[in-house]
């Protein structure tokens, strides 16, 4: 089947799709966008969180076909350019990163928190990232990083 | 920090002792950085593997012509489609590429399929018809010791026992005033990397191959997939791909040889990509191990002897099990002076599924007995659990029960004594915050029947490879001008995980070079081995040979420069390198060793068999819900000598990582394998620590130079790994009086009859 959906502010087709493919194959495998990660492609570690229609949902979650018309917005959307998106920032900044494969997920779910709520409590930012898995940080220094972001932001991008 | 080193002089931000931001953080924030699962070539093909369903059975024979009838599908391969020789393995090699006539676990490969989409792949795979005759698994490991169960392995000399190791010290029947016993048992944890297991395979035109890859050791796959597809190690070229952690999972090969074979066979790039399911039986695990201990001390708290006798679940094939097992014996007795030793350590062949290498490599099997010891000794002797622990600690100067000295800091008790120092943390807040109780949201408690504990724990674990093994790393650094700026890089083979090799590489060498512009070439096999990103040593070994290899340009650069003026000239400042050089480079490459090892005696366990040591100690303070078993770790305070903190950051995100790992071992992660066979395959049920479940973390680093050591440096990853694990479990035992002799507690432990 045929898939046109709105990525990153370009309209974008992708041909050939079986319909058993998940928005997370059709990006990393059909559209260029390997950004989304694939570390469990069952909803489990937020790797592969994305904005469909402004709404974090796990990529893997969602059938190809669902997305047919509409808007989605990947960790390689939030930068302006050659300027980090301050949540993205705030990760490199801090240490949040160590492999990095948890962080496009955490980096959109942090930037949709900081969205929702500018100045979130440490007990509102565990909350929020609680469906994002991370192994190699413990967590500690990617909570640096989102009270970072919250602290510098004056509006996410 | 607390320093005892002399500070280096570093006239260039961003060296030694700094902590400069990582060189890849960019990418990876933006998504941009290429993982081996974001591989992609025109015209490629996806692989996939049919697994045996069987912890143990024969193949009577593999049917693949429905496989191979499906359109897409380009090439069905089993065992006598292994070019080379079938066989492969880190320390014994002893297990097939592609099984042949047996199985001996769940999830061995016994073929691997190429088509053109995976979905395809994964139902050729499924059309593949394999006729088993099962057999009865053996899934004991202490049953694999009798001389009557079935031998897994009819060519290994010793059956099923993969190594015993022996380590006796002082008398063999010593007596003490007062003696504990326990026996303990840990369960068989997953190191769980995010990115699963994946690359990408190219055939080249010289009939070899380029394989794309996530792995800890370049050069031990490359030795290993030259000789399972027959050609010189000339023609398989390897280059690191992004490393979505590693932890040891990515010490055995997974699917580099399949991904290759196939390329090969089809002549077209094939990309493999595991899902977490397959990647559950795609490596080896932590070593599931019952450990049965006595520990006798005098009356006035002394230990007097310690003995031991571990068995280690290896499962089907040996991978690492002959070192872990090496490590849980040297290290068994933990950081104490302990005079009397006997310990007997079995790693052991089985049915269940592999195990091998993770974070922490024996010795956390180890510390999670030994330390319980301690605290069972502090109690029959009605002292406090930490004075216990001061009183018998190594110290620089000690003998370890293999008879090495320790012959640098070992700060034991001063790690304990910070750490009972520090202030504890407040109560729980009233009225409860029910993010901050046990069973947090699910509203299972609001401070009612919650009990607080607190609880310590303190490891030691060995540095490098030990035992003798040729342990070395490989460097070539070259300084030349660029766009008129002098420029440094820095080519190793060494695998940047996620520890932050690549931020290091260049710290040292604008530090000894005085360049602030350092490149960090890609790795690959086109330079020598760097050794594993394993054994907390690739800061050591591979940042000693990137060290060694900028000596080796400065000393040429400086008699160059000497030769220019006339004069002697010393300093790397005073010389003008772009007139210098000009169009010229200078580029030495060198292979760095740290100092030798030995092997242990056989029958006494005596050697100096370890580099270096390394100690971490935890506090753990937890809430129990202790009427519904519930656990909420509320804070893990960690002290730990690094010798000196290359990149302070790295070092303390280092301990964080590690520390999370072992709260994981204590509370919640085990892989449940019943007769065989794994239940729990995927993060809905094998569950690691999310970041409601991690407490905040304090880190007290020391930096005790370690004078054998680049820079006094020490090892980092793998001590707070140990220690965390004993550290919550004691605290749990605090707030519930419970024995808790197995991890990961469980809720039913907690509640008990």
């Amino acid at each position: 089947m045929r898939v046109t959906v709105e990525v990153n502010g370009q309209q974008r087709t992708a041909d050939d799709v079986w319909p058993g493919e998940s928005l997370l194959y059709v990006l990393r495998e059909r559209l260029g966008l390997p950004g989304s990660k694939n570390a469990c492609e069952q909803g489990e570690c937020g790797s592969c969180t994305v904005y469909l229609d402004g709404v974090p949902v796990c990529a893997c979650l969602v059938a190809a076909g669902q997305v047919e018309g509409r808007q989605v917005r990947t960790v390689e959307g939030l930068a302006d350019g050659e300027n980090l998106d301050p949540v993205q920032e705030a990760f490199v900044r801090t240490g949040a990163v160590q492999c990095g494969f948890c962080t496009p997920g955490l980096v959109v779910a942090a930037h949709d928190l900081i969205r929702r709520n500018p100045h979130p409590s440490d007990p509102e930012i565990r909350e929020a990232l609680a469906g994002n898995l991370c192994r190699c940080t413990g967590y500690e220094k990617i909570l640096d990083a989102v009270r970072l972001a919250a602290s510098t932001v004056d509006g996410v991008r | 920090m607390t320093q005892a080193t002399t500070p280096l002089r570093t006239e260039v931000a961003g060296g030694v002792g700094e902590s400069p931001t990582r060189p890849d953080g960019a990418l990876k924030v933006r998504g941009e950085f290429a993982y081996s699962s974001d591989m992609w070539a025109d015209d490629m093909l996806w692989g996939a593997t049919l697994r045996s369903p069987h912890p143990y059975a024969t193949i009577r024979s593999v049917d693949v012509s429905a496989a191979l009838a499906l359109p897409g599908v380009y090439a069905v391969l089993t065992h006598e489609d292994v070019p080379g020789h079938n066989i492969y393995g880190l320390e014994h090699p002893d297990q097939p590429v592609l099984a042949e006539t047996v199985v001996r676990y769940q999830g061995e490969p016994v073929a691997i399929v190429a088509a053109e989409h995976p979905e395809t792949a994964r139902r050729a795979a499924d059309a593949i018809v394999v006729d088993y005759e099962v057999r009865e698994p053996v899934t004991d490991a202490e049953a694999a010791l009798d001389p009557a169960a079935p031998v897994l392995h009819p060519h290994h000399p010793t059956g099923n026992v993969v190594r015993h190791v022996v380590i006796r010290r002082g008398a063999p029947d010593p007596v003490a005033d007062v003696v504990v016993t326990g026996e303990y048992t840990v369960g068989m944890q997953d190191q769980a990397f995010l990115g699963p297991e994946s690359g990408l395979a190219v055939p080249a035109e010289d009939g070899g191959v380029d394989l794309y890859i996530a792995t800890q050791w370049l050069h031990v796959d490359q030795t290993q997939v030259a000789h399972a597809l027959g050609l010189p190690v000339s023609k398989v070229r390897l280059h690191l791909a992004g490393v979505g952690g590693a932890f040891g999972a990515r010490e055995d090969l997974s699917m580099q040889v399949h991904a290759c074979m196939l390329a090969l066979h089809t002549g077209k790039p094939v990309k493999i990509v595991y899902g977490r399911e397959e990647s559950f039986f795609g490596h080896v695990h932590r070593h599931p191990a019952v450990l049965r201990y006595e520990h006798g001390a005098t009356k006035s708290g002394e230990l007097v002897y310690v003995k031991a006798r571990m068995i280690l679940d290896g499962g089907a094939y040996a991978s690492t099990t002959a070192a872990v097992a090496g490590n849980a014996a040297t290290l068994g007795v933990g950081p104490y002076q302990v005079p009397n030793v006997a310990v007997d350590c079995w790693g052991m062949y089985t049915n269940n599924p592999p195990c091998g290498a993770m974070r922490g490599f024996g010795a956390v099997q180890a510390a999670f007995a030994y330390e319980s010891q301690m605290d069972r000794l502090a109690a029959a002797l009605e002292l406090d659990p930490v004075e216990l622990r001061m009183r018998n600690a190594v110290a620089e100067g000690s003998v370890m029960p293999t008879g090495q000295v320790i012959d640098s800091p070992a700060p034991v008790a001063e790690l304990l004594r910070r750490l009972r120092e520090r202030p504890l943390p407040p109560p729980a807040a009233i009225p409860a915050d029910l993010r901050e109780m046990p069973g947090g949201v699910s509203n299972t408690t609001h401070g009612e029947g919650v009990v607080r504990g607190v609880g310590f724990g303190v490891g030691i674990k060995n540095v490098g490879f030990s035992e003798g093994f040729d342990d070395y790393s490989t460097a070539r650094v070259r300084l030349e001008v660029i766009a008129g700026e002098p420029v440094v890089s820095v080519h190793t083979a060494a695998a940047e995980v996620g520890q932050g090799l690549v931020t290091l590489q260049a710290q040292i060498a604008r530090t000894e070079l005085g360049v602030p512009r350092v490149t960090i070439l890609p790795a690959n096999t086109a330079v020598g081995s760097a050794g594993s990103s394993s054994a907390s040593r690739q800061s050591y070994v591979t940042g000693g040979a990137v060290r060694a290899a900028c000596v080796a340009v400065r000393t040429e650069v400086l008699e160059r420069a000497s030769d220019r003026a006339g004069r002697a000239v010393t300093d790397l400042a005073e010389v003008d390198l772009v007139g210098l050089l000009g169009s010229a480079a200078v580029e030495h490459t060198v292979e760095w060793r740290h100092r030798p090892t030995f092997p242990l005696d056989p029958t006494t366990g005596q050697g100096n068999a370890h580099v270096q040591y390394a100690f971490a100690a935890h506090r753990a303070v937890v809430d129990v819900d202790v009427e519904l078993g519930l656990v909420r770790v509320v804070e893990l305070a960690c002290a730990q000598d690094v010798g000196r903190a290359m990149n302070p950051d790295a070092v303390v995100g280092q301990i964080h990582g590690g520390t999370a790992q072992g709260l994981g071992l204590a509370v919640m992660e085990e892989i449940q394998v019943v007769d065989g066979r794994i239940r729990n395959p995927s993060f809905t049920d094998y569950l690691i620590p999310t970041v409601l479940d991690m407490p905040p973390m304090s880190v007290d680093v020391l930096e005790l130079a370690d004078p054998h050591a680049p820079y006094g440096l020490r090892g980092v990853g793998e001590p707070p790994t140990i220690s965390s694990t004993p550290a919550v479990v004691a605290a749990i035992r605090a707030a519930t009086g419970r024995a808790l002799t197995r991890i990961p507690v469980r809720p039913e432990h907690v509640v008990g009859d």
